[in-house]
């Protein structure tokens, strides 16, 4: 049996080399969450609103941030891209790094991106050297954009952020995993294991999550389970895997095998 | 005027104005249309006031069932949205034995979209001079208080108090008087408090689109306005004089401030002054369609209420109980699960403490509704060595506009939430 072994399968992100596979967010829950995620589930790169990054000294979000993970600020609040070019430019300033996430959003009822506007931002993050991270609707004509835009990744979503419902997009987001030469990142909706373990298998380079986490019952718990879906997924996608019938079965004799010459 | 419990005459008044104040109190035809927009009012164009309206007129409550609770439970249990009808039926009396069942929906919706948070604030009142005669409201123009308007001296030593305390969200209110807080002087305390400040809301009397976008450009990113009640005969009656008397200019108020380029808006009826199954209803119908036609606006919803009297042996039906409150704010939340729900400091410690564990998302601290007592208050309050904001400070500070029933510092407040498992948010906003 072959041992899966993340040196020999390096994620590669921005110019970064991770051997996790598995991106956590921050938002909503207890900042807590973030050392259970990085000591159960190995998450290398964690994501922060910057929105939520000033608060009351005593409970800075940044102080939870353990050394040598990399942060991935996002630009929630963003509902135009010029507003998340100042956010990605105010996160850069305050010592955040290059990465950024781009979440742009015009709707506060299910909180959708708008493509459109995120098209523009990575754009004009990518042009001011940002490592941009789009978080899209999975639509490839948008996805193809933001190739051209200079995205590094394209993060479509699973289902709608924080509802756990899983991957609702799974044919679209096959159709990016399938045209698109950037990772794929499934972002939004996983909410158990098996689905990032879904995703992983069809070829997704990365998952992020954080309700899925943040609303176990064992926190801790959890975070080492979607690590393991994580990878199995992925050996499984390295594996190549079996195919599927969509009716009936295969017979494994032959019904030609009396033909002779 | 029988329907008026709340008019009490001020014998500083000279008899001309006594004499004007009961011929409006008694005679309705000394009084303005409130129907009619006033000179320099903004109409827009908007079709939300008679769609919301439509519905409300058409609301009879009382033919809704058991049978009909017990169905839209089971089905928004299963994973279903909740539609007007629905909420129709979660408001109605047959639902009140269901509460539990509605608490657990709400708590489920609540943190499906909130998670834990629950974001703490305090209001700054910075002038209490009115020009409106609202015969329920303490800083009526009648009603003789001590009136007073900060300075921007005054104001911005409240504003350090307050910061240095922890806060980082800041509701600004005023009176309601064009004449002694006029939009500049608003607008010149927004850019203040934005100094000390991460998130500024205002709440102050409506004005015009392009005044929005002016206070927006000062700092400001949210406007609360309360229509107290969407009964427009009842607000009629209570609203006797003054700009507030026009009802269609106030509940286009949140419109005209999303207009503005304001991030989001805050709603409200104060239950108890009419029907307030009809006017929660109204409420949300309000939320709902705005919230339809601004997608990306935020929404938020208060909930205050006119108390019931304790020991009055007439029992009214339409009383606001703390069972009741919560049935409404329930019901709210499985309508609305994107809209933040502030409780405020009138309610008791017990039952806020209680509701943020269901459906608010958004409670005050370390509150004061006087004008200019701040650091009186905040400061008794460290010699003293309590915790809590001292009530009764003594010095020339303009009258409070009611009463508090929960004076919790922000450490208090701050340290109840976590005792319940959940996130103290102080501010999760970037102005931009």
């Amino acid at each position: 049996m072959q041992k899966y072994d993340a040196a020999n399968d390096p994620f590669i992100l921005g110019g970064h080399t991770f051997k996790s596979r598995f991106i956590l967010g921050s938002g909503k829950y207890d900042v807590n969450l973030i050392n259970a995620a990085v000591e159960d589930a190995g998450a290398e790169i964690i994501t922060l609103a910057l929105r939520r990054a000033n608060t009351k000294d005593e409970e800075n979000i940044l102080d939870f941030i353990p050394k040598g993970v990399t942060l991935l600020p996002n630009t929630s609040g963003a509902r135009t891209a010029e507003e998340a070019v100042r956010i990605a430019k105010l996160a850069r300033a305050l010592g955040c790094g290059d990465f950024v996430k781009v979440e742009i959003m015009r709707d506060s009822k299910y909180l959708l991106p708008d493509n459109q506007e995120t098209i523009r931002a990575t754009e004009m993050l990518a042009k001011e050297g940002f490592v941009v991270m789009p978080y899209m609707y999975p639509d490839l004509y948008s996805a193809r954009d933001l190739v051209n835009a200079g995205a590094a990744c394209i993060m479509p979503l699973a289902s709608p952020i924080g509802s756990n419902k899983g991957l609702a997009t799974k044919e679209f987001i096959q159709i990016l995993v399938d045209e698109i030469d950037l990772p794929i990142i499934v972002d939004a909706g996983i909410g158990r294991p098996s689905q990032a373990c879904e995703a992983m298998e069809m070829g997704a380079a990365a998952i992020m999550a954080n309700t899925a986490i943040a609303t176990a019952g064992n926190i801790p718990a959890m975070a080492y389970a979607f690590k393991n879906a994580i990878i199995a997924g992925r050996q499984a996608y390295l594996s190549g895997l079996g195919r599927v019938l969509a009716r009936g079965a295969s017979a494994s004799d032959p019904l030609t095998g009396f033909l002779h010459d | 005027m029988n329907e008026n419990n709340f008019i009490i005459d001020n014998q500083s008044l000279s008899p001309e104005a006594l004499a004007k104040k009961h011929a409006i109190e008694t005679d309705p035809s000394c009084r303005t249309n409130h129907m009619e927009y006033m000179e320099g009012m903004d109409r827009i164009e908007s079709d939300i006031k008679d769609k919301v309206m439509k519905t409300v007129n058409a609301y009879d409550y009382t033919t809704y069932s058991k049978a009909d609770v017990t169905n839209v439970i089971s089905r928004l249990k299963s994973g279903e949205s909740c539609s007007v009808e629905d909420f129709k039926t979660l408001l109605s009396p047959s639902a009140a034995p269901f509460l539990e069942d509605m608490a657990r929906l709400a708590q489920r919706e609540t943190r499906n979209h909130f998670g834990s948070s629950v974001y703490i604030f305090t209001p700054l009142y910075i002038a209490n001079y009115c020009e409106n005669y609202c015969v329920y409201c303490g800083f009526n123009c009648y009603n003789k208080i001590n009136r007073k308007k900060l300075t921007f001296e005054e104001i911005e030593a409240e504003m350090a108090v307050i910061a240095n305390s922890g806060i980082e969200e800041i509701l600004m209110l005023t009176g309601e008087s064009r004449a002694m807080s006029d939009v500049k002087y608003i607008g010149e305390a927004c850019k203040l408090a934005s100094k000390y400040f991460r998130n500024v809301g205002l709440e102050i009397y409506p004005v015009n689109v392009n005044e929005y976008e002016y206070l927006h450009s000062c700092g400001a990113d949210y406007v609360t306005v309360f229509q107290e009640t969407y009964n427009p005969d009842t607000y009629e009656t209570l609203h006797l004089m003054g700009h507030k008397r026009v009802w269609p200019y106030r509940f286009e108020a949140q419109e005209r401030a999303l207009m503005g380029g304001m991030r989001g808006v805050g709603f409200s009826a104060l239950l108890g002054l009419d029907d307030f199954r009809k006017d929660a209803l109204a409420t949300a119908l309000h939320v709902y369609y705005l919230q339809r036609k601004y997608p990306h606006g935020e929404m938020s919803i208060s909930c205050p209420r006119l108390r019931p009297i304790i020991n009055n042996d007439k029992i009214n039906p339409r009383d606001v109980h703390e069972k009741e409150l919560c049935q409404v704010l329930c019901a709210y939340r499985i309508f609305l699960p994107f809209a933040n729900i502030t409780v405020s400091s009138r309610e008791q410690a017990s039952f806020r403490d209680g509701i943020i564990n269901i459906c608010a998302t958004k409670v005050s601290a370390g509150v004061s509704t006087g004008i200019g007592d701040h650091k009186a208050k905040y400061e008794k309050n460290n010699s003293e060595q309590a915790v809590n904001v001292v009530n009764n400070a003594t010095n020339d500070a303009g009258d409070e506009q009611f009463e508090i029933s929960d004076s919790r510092s922000l450490d208090e407040i701050y340290a109840a939430i976590k005792n319940q498992g959940l996130q103290p948010v102080l501010n999760e906003y970037i102005f931009v």
